[in-house]
């Protein structure tokens, strides 16, 4: 196989998790945490980057291993596998800042059950090569980080009248508390999910009325 | 029949074996699994350990000096049996106090604990008590899931945090009691200076916080200021 074609054939399986099949956006999954932290936008990018090293780390070691796990115990190990590299996380984030693991609070160990990592884990990285795997688990990681600093983004600004900690509004802003609460989660997680399902919406039907004029 | 029940072993054996590497095969695989994953996490812990821990000791020198203003140096102490050993190997939670000290290496006051149920879970506070002045000097919040926007204010909103800046925590040494009791009055109704204005909105988590500032007091004056002229003289 040639570069290019390797290039090529890699790039859509990375651009997937990003875009097309977007793990909040498009697939509604990991919503707990999606919800849960993404009332600014540090907290928002703190958690994407560490469901992304989880999902790259776990994914590459499930693929190392796909061909000595016995099929009915690959669920457990998977799990195990998960398990370590959220410890290992955990353990980093608190060596980096105490004030971000405090933020995150129980989210970090919650990463263990995000249903995006054990799925990747169980539909792409038990059945491709390490490569691909960590490709896949990289595009949806970054899916993820940026689902959750979309939701961030607009929390903090409206919430907090700041946008990563720095005054955006001034101090004549009321800041609309409700954003940062969790009703403001499931608000701006609708507005982001009418907005992606116009734009699916959008584009279908530009696809379905370039058909006829290709026929005609 | 008697043919199927001789016939049955035969053809079960192998099954049988089968089966036994297949379960070796899956022990085999988990118990790797698993040894591979605590040498992991052991590493990682044994490498981020003093990280964490200098991040830890950053948190609290910052939280001892905002509660007590003008300090530089701090002493930690534990209350034991009437008396306080300095530095306590393993004092719980509101069993450890901090003598700080200015530049001059004067004795400003000391740094104590203080935790209590708040709206969503337990709130524990640090707060700065001056025996001269014989005020709470400061306070900030060490640990807290209160609601954002409206229970975190304790820690953030400088209106409720000018409560703590001269509370007025006068001890009457005869009776073993504060004069006045800190008490939580509502939103802009504070009078006097052993009061607390509450948030408006948070009224659970700004009484948690006046109700075990007073009960911190209650218990650690009485075995503290005995000791005053003591931690003036340890300078570090």
């Amino acid at each position: 196989m040639t570069a290019t074609g390797m290039s090529e054939s890699i790039w859509p399986v990375y651009t997937r998790g990003l875009w097309r099949e977007n793990p909040v956006f498009v697939m509604q999954l990991g919503m707990c945490p999606t919800l849960a932290v993404s009332n600014s936008v540090i907290n928002s990018l703190s958690m994407g980057l560490a469901t992304l090293a989880v999902l790259v780390a776990s994914s590459a070691l499930v693929s190392l291993m796909r061909n000595v796990i016995p099929k009915q115990v690959r669920i457990a190990t998977y799990i195990v596998i998960i398990a370590t590299f959220v410890t290992v996380v955990d353990y980093a984030l608190q060596a980096i800042s105490l004030d971000i693991h405090k933020a995150l609070g129980a989210f970090i160990q919650l990463i263990v059950v995000n249903c995006i990592i054990l799925g990747r884990a169980e539909a792409f990285a038990s059945k491709n090569s390490v490569v691909r795997a960590i490709t896949d688990a990289a595009g949806m990681g970054l899916g993820f980080t940026f689902a959750l600093i979309c939701l961030g983004a607009v929390r903090e600004l409206l919430g907090n009248g700041s946008l990563l900690g720095f005054d955006v509004f001034g101090p004549q802003f009321e800041p609309w508390a409700i954003m940062i609460l969790p009703p403001g989660g499931f608000f701006v997680l609708g507005a982001w999910l009418l907005v992606f399902a116009w734009f699916k919406e959008r584009s279908a039907r530009t696809a379905a009325r370039k058909e006829p004029s290709h026929a005609g | 029949m008697s043919e199927q029940a001789q016939s049955n072993p035969l053809v079960r054996r192998p099954v049988a074996e089968n089966a036994a590497a297949e379960t070796r095969k899956m022990i085999l695989t988990l118990s790797s699994v698993a040894a591979l994953s605590g040498m992991l996490i052991v590493g990682v812990y044994q490498y981020t350990l003093p990280y964490i821990e200098a991040n830890r000791e950053a948190m609290i020198e910052k939280a001892v000096f905002t509660v007590v203003p003008g300090g530089v140096q701090k002493r930690a102490y534990g209350f034991s049996d009437g008396a306080v050993i300095p530095d306590p190997a393993s004092a719980g939670f509101g069993e450890r106090f901090y003598a700080v000290y200015g530049e001059d290496r004067s004795f400003l006051g000391t740094a104590l604990e203080a935790s209590a149920q708040g709206y969503q879970d337990t709130i524990r506070i640090l707060y700065g008590y001056s025996p001269e002045k014989a005020c709470v000097v400061g306070m900030t919040v060490l640990e807290s899931k209160e609601t954002p926007g409206l229970g975190d204010k304790i820690d953030l909103d400088p209106v409720f945090k000018a409560n703590f800046k001269a509370l007025d925590a006068a001890f009457d040494s005869a009776s073993g009691k504060l004069v006045h009791e800190v008490t939580v009055t509502g939103h802009g109704k504070k009078i006097n200076p052993w009061e607390i204005d509450a948030i408006s909105g948070a009224t659970i988590s700004s009484k948690a916080v006046g109700a075990m500032i007073n009960r911190s007091l209650q218990t650690n004056l009485p075995r503290l200021l005995p000791h005053v002229d003591a931690l003036k003289e340890n300078t570090p």
